[in-house]
């Protein structure tokens, strides 16, 4: 059964995995969205993490004071995404009834006074934050380690939690990439939204039915993309980066098959069964030909009804703008997918150039 | 202000007074500035010298060698009759890989790359072989490892008579 289970976690396995689940949670979101549906969940998903946590390698891996940010973190964001999903079946419901949401019924459009109701609210949330940090801070010292040596590294050596993400990307994409071209993005598309979707519906009020795209986008990005690649990195990779199942001892000579080929080889040595040309242009033709193929994509498909209901709606520069930001956000899984089937490296790789995507 | 000094200060005695105070604030602040710019450097540099000696051809064993990675950050590899000084920054993001003896590799502890015992990158995300390091032989006989000066394989600077020794 352990076996199993760390053969499933392998991010080959388990990232398809997560990606069906959450579909299927974006598909039935009225039957997650319910108490009944709460109330199980949350006891199977404690039950699991309780049988888990007997196991003496998992349990070292949770209890690093690292890890332990994580925990609550997927307790934390299960809760709040189920709450999300069951106030937007609830109102749903409702609007489906012809019923207006509950948030627009008279007891609850009531307003009330910042001074005292929200301040209070604030202070009390001030002192808890402050009460958990000193708690945290007797329960877990700070590690005091040797001088910094800029010849030596830790092993593994993992950034702080909430970066892990952006680490497990590093492992897909070339340093400018996934370090500065991808998290700027994340950033300015974050920024972009209110300017990109000018739909006032779900303003003030849940709701899943009338926001489909934009919900299920987000949630992707989120949960898929971004936790469930810091979950892999604090539990998953050990020593060197390399895979470890949940129950596995963190052997350091853990020997994994890999080796990375870039597109240049797989094109003109695998191929075409000739050595790689000398001009770097056209070595590396057939991976720009497939970027810019790529990058035409929002191009080709605006013609498609969707696209121009959508076109119509937004505009030509809203719907590129978003577009861009959607196929640069599925770069990621695509990259990754390609690696674990093909261990394909780089699309293009220059080093020359200090380029590779 | 009293009678006395108001006639004594006359028009052109107050411009030198006047010159005077600048050139003495603005000297001032300049030696203030300087110090605060001279403070901005370390007393001491404890970072490793950017050339050493690393003994003779002789010292070393055929593959890769350690002795200087703590202390300067450079592998000595000796292989197919060629002594070369290999960096222990990874080409992806600049970590320092670890040297496993037992799988023969490199292996980086941020991102997984790996490399060969001759710096060529294999697996994991590094975009580009290992830098190797200037290595001379003084006129004594000694081997001198100059980190200022770097040799890239990609750009197919491994054949420069500075990037290896023959041995």
């Amino acid at each position: 059964m352990k076996e199993f289970i760390n053969y499933l976690a392998d991010p080959i396995r388990s990232f398809p995995i997560t990606c069906i689940l959450f579909y299927f949670m974006i598909r039935y979101y009225k039957v997650v969205g319910t108490k009944k549906f709460a109330w199980i969940g949350g006891a199977l998903l404690v039950a699991t993490y309780g049988i888990f946590a007997l196991d003496p390698n998992f349990w070292l891996i949770i209890t690093w004071p690292d890890n332990v940010p994580i925990s609550i973190l997927v307790f934390s964001v299960a809760f709040l995404t189920w709450y999300s999903l069951y106030k937007c079946a609830e109102n749903d419901k409702r609007l489906e009834a012809g019923e207006c949401p509950i948030e627009a019924l008279p007891e609850n459009r009531e307003k009330v006074w910042c001074w005292p109701n929200l301040v209070y609210t604030e202070l009390f949330a001030i002192i808890a934050g402050t009460v958990f940090l000193i708690g945290w801070g007797i329960l877990f010292d700070a590690p005091l380690e040797e001088p910094a040596n800029p010849t030596w590294a830790p092993n593994p050596a993992k950034a702080p939690w909430y970066f892990l993400g952006l680490q497990e990307m590093l492992v897909y994409f070339d340093p400018w990439m996934a370090g500065v071209v991808l998290p700027g993005l994340i950033v300015v598309g974050l920024i972009a939204i209110p300017y990109i979707d000018t739909n006032p519906k779900g303003n003030g009020y849940f709701t899943f039915a009338e926001r489909k795209m934009a919900i299920t986008a987000f949630l992707f990005g989120w949960l898929v993309l971004w936790l469930y690649l810091i979950i892999v990195g604090t539990f998953l990779r050990g020593p060197n980066w390399t895979f470890y199942g949940p129950f596995e001892f963190w052997d350091f000579h853990k020997v994994v098959a890999e080796y990375n080929v870039n597109l240049s080889e797989f094109f003109w040595v695998f191929g075409l069964e000739m050595s790689l040309p000398k001009n770097l242009i056209v070595r590396e033709l057939p991976g720009i030909i497939l970027t810019i193929l790529y990058l035409i994509i929002p191009v080709v498909i605006a013609k498609w009804d969707k696209c121009k209901e959508m076109i119509e709606k937004v505009g030509y520069i809203r719907y590129y703008i978003y577009m861009y930001l959607v196929i640069i956000m599925a770069t990621l899984p695509l990259k990754m997918f390609l690696r674990w089937l093909f261990s394909l490296k780089y699309i293009i790789a220059l080093p020359e150039w200090e380029l590779n995507l | 202000m009293s009678e006395d000094t108001r006639k004594k200060l006359n028009r052109r005695e107050f411009f030198s007074y006047l010159s005077v105070a600048w050139v003495t604030f603005t000297a001032a602040a300049a030696g203030l500035l300087g110090m605060a710019f001279r403070f901005s450097y370390p007393n001491v540099n404890f970072e490793p010298e950017m050339d050493f000696i690393a003994g003779r051809v002789g010292d070393y064993e055929e593959g890769v060698d350690e002795r200087w990675k703590n202390g300067y950050g450079v592998w000595m590899v000796k292989e197919e009759g060629k002594l070369f000084a290999l960096s222990n920054i990874c080409t992806h993001l600049g970590c320092v890989p670890t040297w496993m003896p037992a799988e023969l590799k490199f292996k980086c502890p941020c991102h997984g790359s790996g490399y060969y015992t001759n710096g060529i990158n294999f697996e994991g995300p590094a975009p580009r072989p290992l830098e190797r390091y200037k290595i001379t032989l003084t006129p004594e006989g000694t081997i001198k490892v100059d980190k200022t000066k770097i040799y890239r394989y990609e750009k197919g600077q491994w054949d420069h008579p500075d990037s290896f020794l023959s041995v």
